[in-house]
């Protein structure tokens, strides 16, 4: 399946290079291709993400949003492409790593939380146990500090402090995703990842996540990139969005600049199927 | 004096593919505008003002034209620069001043305020401090401040989006209908802080349902029509600041 992507009739003038912005991107992906057999999940994709920047991703289901956020957090190799992270001691094209050396960099560097709490934790350990098993996977042994550690990334996640050695199987899906998060920030990572994080969550605990992440975001300036179906999700959260049909990118822009003028086709359709 | 503004030649559609036609909004707008100017868009309902003040503020993309902001690094086009810098410019230097509150919910309305000093670095203490005298100034009663705006009626929604839009001083305001449906203390307090940024040599342009109010403000008025009326055709492209106040500009959109 090649992804057709039509140039959008609104013949706005592209883009230029940034002249104000003098701090480098965080986050580069350049030409991102991933075919599954015949399938092809992402075709020839770029993507830069600033520091202190939120990235949104958006698109309907097969879009290849996830996909390409797996490829982030070094979970998957495309066919082609390159992906580079500005970040002390680090260089070249990320995909080189082998399976240890992507392991420590995303335990130290990159937090992820995904829409399956399946996915990110050890549902019959310790909620306090999952964040530290992150720290130790990066080196601390302290029992201490791992105790420590887990209970302030807990906190900062507004998980209930008497339940932090409660299992992830015995939480709601509200508290499961917080215990996600805390695991994901506990090491005050340089790039946060979020697949979905409140999809399936009743709407007041959606809204008490989507809290969370503003606070974080606000106090802590994490750089995020966050996937989601929802463009309510996405407004409350992002700077920017990008938005992804059939494994390519049709669009992207300032978040207001996309959702109230949309240039392309399929972007038209997504803002006017809002409710 | 190298104006904060230089717009040359602007013209925005807007193409609705469900339609399969263009929606033609304006063209060829050129003015500029200097630091401490107060600039007045006139025109009827629908003619494009508000949509003028968007494609400035960049949440429109214009499909011809240029909009050359003076910022501190350098003069660069809005019309096509790179999203990032356009975040930057909106935290920095250019604000956008509507009546309809853009809030998050379940945040309250000192903090709503506050944000754009946290966002520069003030500590959080000192920026709710500015955030409650804004909040005063703008008559929001003392037992509203820590609750949810949006909560709160239209009127003082509008007057918690104002204290936020004005609390930073900005090199570039643009005003959206700030006045509309507020009572005639806020009114007050609005059109005094708009002079003590114009006095600052803030840049301002805007669109006002009752110009009156900021009477006093106005250096020069840009009329949108929509018809090109033969005696106008030059000052489409070339209209050039004019030093008089109440001076009146034609553009055909």
């Amino acid at each position: 399946m090649t992804a057709q992507s039509p140039a959008p009739r609104g013949e706005a003038a592209p883009r230029q290079l940034p002249q104000l912005m003098t701090t480098p991107p965080i986050l580069t992906m350049r030409g991102i291709t991933r075919r599954f057999g015949k399938v092809t999940a992402l075709e020839d994709v770029d993507a830069t993400v600033y520091p202190g920047e939120v990235l949104g991703i958006v698109g309907e289901s097969g879009s290849g949003k996830s996909t390409l956020l797996r490829m982030m957090n070094l979970e998957d190799t495309p066919d082609t492409g390159t992906y580079e992270l500005d970040l002390p001691g680090l260089g070249g094209n990320l995909f080189g790593l082998d399976r240890f050396e992507r392991r420590m960099l995303c335990a130290r560097n990159i937090g992820i939380v995904y829409q399956n709490p399946h996915l990110g934790l050890l549902m019959r350990h310790s909620s306090s146990g999952n964040v530290a098993e992150r720290l130790l996977i990066a080196g601390e042994r302290s029992f201490k500090v791992l105790r420590d550690k887990a209970r302030e990334a807990l906190d900062a996640s507004e998980f209930p402090l008497e339940r932090m050695d409660a299992r992830p199987i015995e939480l709601s899906g509200g508290m499961q995703q917080r215990v996600q998060l805390a695991k994901a920030i506990a090491l005050e990572p340089a790039l946060l990842l979020l697949d979905e994080p409140t999809t399936g969550l009743d709407v007041s605990v959606q809204a008490l996540v989507l809290d969370t992440l503003k606070r974080l975001q606000r106090d802590r300036s994490i750089t995020m990139v966050i996937v989601s179906h929802d463009l309510g999700v996405i407004h409350t959260m992002a700077d920017r969005v990008m938005v992804m049909r059939r494994g390519r990118v049709v669009e992207q822009g300032l978040v207001d600049q996309v959702f109230q003028d949309p240039q392309h086709e399929y972007t038209q359709q997504l803002v006017h199927a809002k409710l | 004096m190298t104006p904060v503004l230089d717009v040359e030649g602007l013209s925005k559609r807007f193409h609705m593919y469900h339609l399969d036609q263009d929606l033609h909004a304006f063209s060829g707008i050129s003015f500029r505008l200097h630091a401490g100017e107060f600039l007045l868009l006139r025109g009827e309902n629908g003619v494009g003002k508000s949509t003028l003040l968007r494609t400035l503020y960049r949440s429109y993309l214009p499909q011809a034209g240029h909009i050359w902001y003076q910022a501190a690094e350098g003069r660069i086009d809005l019309a096509t620069a790179a999203d990032v810098d356009i975040t930057l410019l909106r935290r920095r230097d250019i604000g956008f001043v509507t009546q309809f509150l853009v809030a998050r919910p379940r945040v309250a309305a000192d903090e709503i305020v506050a944000e754009p000093l946290r966002r520069a670095g003030v500590a959080q203490a000192e920026a709710l401090d500015e955030a409650r005298r804004w909040l005063g100034e703008f008559g929001v009663k003392r037992d509203l401040w820590r609750a949810y705006p949006t909560t709160f009626s239209g009127g003082e929604q509008q007057k918690v989006n104002l204290a936020r839009a004005l609390i930073l001083p900005q090199k570039l305001l643009l005003l959206d209908e700030p006045t509309a449906s507020l009572d005639a203390g806020a009114r007050a307090a609005l059109v005094r802080r708009l002079a003590d940024l114009k006095s600052a040599g803030v840049a301002m342009i805007g669109v006002f349902h009752h110009p009156g109010d900021v009477a006093d403000l106005i250096d020069r008025e840009i009329l949108l029509t929509t018809q090109r009326l033969p005696d106008e055709a030059g000052a489409e492209t070339q209209a050039a600041p004019k030093a008089a106040p109440g001076d009146l500009e034609h553009v055909a959109v």
